[in-house]
């Protein structure tokens, strides 16, 4: 990644970016091609919060398999994402709950967010991109 | 004001390409600035000059070029999404061209206002 | 902070986790299918009609009248052409679209 991690738009501006995962992987094709903008964001080194709301808290599943569907089994990367400086990521409780998981479930360590917190981070951003 | 454009799904299949060309053409009309509008997931499609709608229809490609060449809007479309749906720089239509991720994200650093048309 | 919906409240949840995370204060424009919410007796119509009391709730005009919809708009429901889109996009210091 020594490549990306040079990107620079040459303004030096930092902007707030936040990534609102709200559908499902694999149905359809936004999860996983919202992730590679999320690293190029990274590489630009903004300020990126990645939030995973409705569906999108299916994305970040233990023991995902997708051998069986022969596709891309994407999840490994949310455990790679500190690697890209990427660490905040946030899960909305109201959904995490409404589809009966905790945080246990989820392969990475998230910082779960109440209604109210989720609204106030949200209204902070720069530019909100919903994958 | 400076206004981004990211386009998420192709032209017929859904409403969103037309919602966003009409947003670009009438924000150019209120004196606003569109400098560049990004082509992303299946919003790749709006890029072929293949396409070839009925007569009595709209042709959405068309239509992207020629507000791209009145008012110099660059039309971006993006290098991956390009490449897995089949869309290569001798299929584009006047006013696209292929680049990177990178386009999009300079566009939020560097615009206004980002405004996303998807599904 | 704009919110834009874009899809049928009957449909997918978009508009329900929108009116769920918008600050006090805030504007929420529909446009596409997300229109039928702001129209007279619709399953979402009593949704948009609570919400009124803290955000301010937009419809696009043209998606309206593509839809046969423009005589059913909701009180207090504010249409707006593609500039009025143009113009809340411009006043409101960032947007964020439903998708």
């Amino acid at each position: 990644m020594s490549d990306m991690d040079m990107e620079d738009d040459g303004s030096g501006i930092v902007k707030k970016f936040m990534f609102l995962n709200r559908k499902a992987p694999h149905g359809t094709v936004y999860a996983l091609e919202g992730l590679e903008v999320v690293l190029i964001t990274a590489a630009f080194d903004q300020d990126v919060s990645l939030v995973f709301t409705d569906d999108g808290v299916y994305q970040l599943m233990k023991g995902i398999d997708t051998k069986g569907i022969e596709v891309k089994d994407f999840s490994k990367t949310y455990r790679a994402l500190e690697g890209y400086d990427i660490e905040k990521l946030y899960v909305d409780r109201t959904s995490m709950e409404a589809r009966g998981l905790t945080e246990d479930d989820l392969i990475v360590d998230v910082t779960v967010m109440s209604d109210d917190e989720m609204k106030n981070l949200m209204a902070e951003q720069d530019v909100v991109i919903s994958f | 004001m400076q206004f981004g454009i990211l386009v998420n799904e192709g032209p017929y299949n859904h409403q969103a390409s037309d919602s966003a060309y009409l947003f670009a053409r009438t924000a150019i009309e209120k004196g606003h600035k569109v400098p560049r509008i990004f082509f992303y997931h299946d919003g790749v499609n709006n890029s072929t000059r293949m396409a070839e709608p009925p007569q009595d229809d709209r042709n959405v490609t068309a239509r992207w070029s020629k507000l791209a060449e009145e008012h110099g809007i660059d039309l971006v479309v993006c290098v991956a999404a390009a490449l897995r749906r089949g869309i290569k720089d001798e299929l584009l239509a006047p006013g696209f061209r292929i680049s990177g991720l990178g386009q999009l994200v300079e566009m939020g650093i560097q615009y206004d206002r980002l405004v996303t048309f998807g599904d | 902070m704009l919110h834009i919906v874009n899809k049928s409240a009957t449909e997918r949840s978009s508009l329900e986790s929108c009116l769920r995370l918008a600050t006090k204060g805030s504007a929420v424009l529909l446009i596409e299918d997300a229109v039928y919410a702001a129209t007279k007796g619709g399953a979402a119509a009593a949704k948009i009609q609570a919400a009124q009391a803290d955000l301010k709730i937009y419809a696009l005009g043209p998606d309206l009248a593509a839809r046969g919809m423009a005589g059913r708009v909701l009180d207090g429901v504010n249409v707006v052409d593609y500039g009025g889109f143009v113009d809340l996009v411009a006043e409101h210091s960032n947007c964020q679209s439903w998708l």
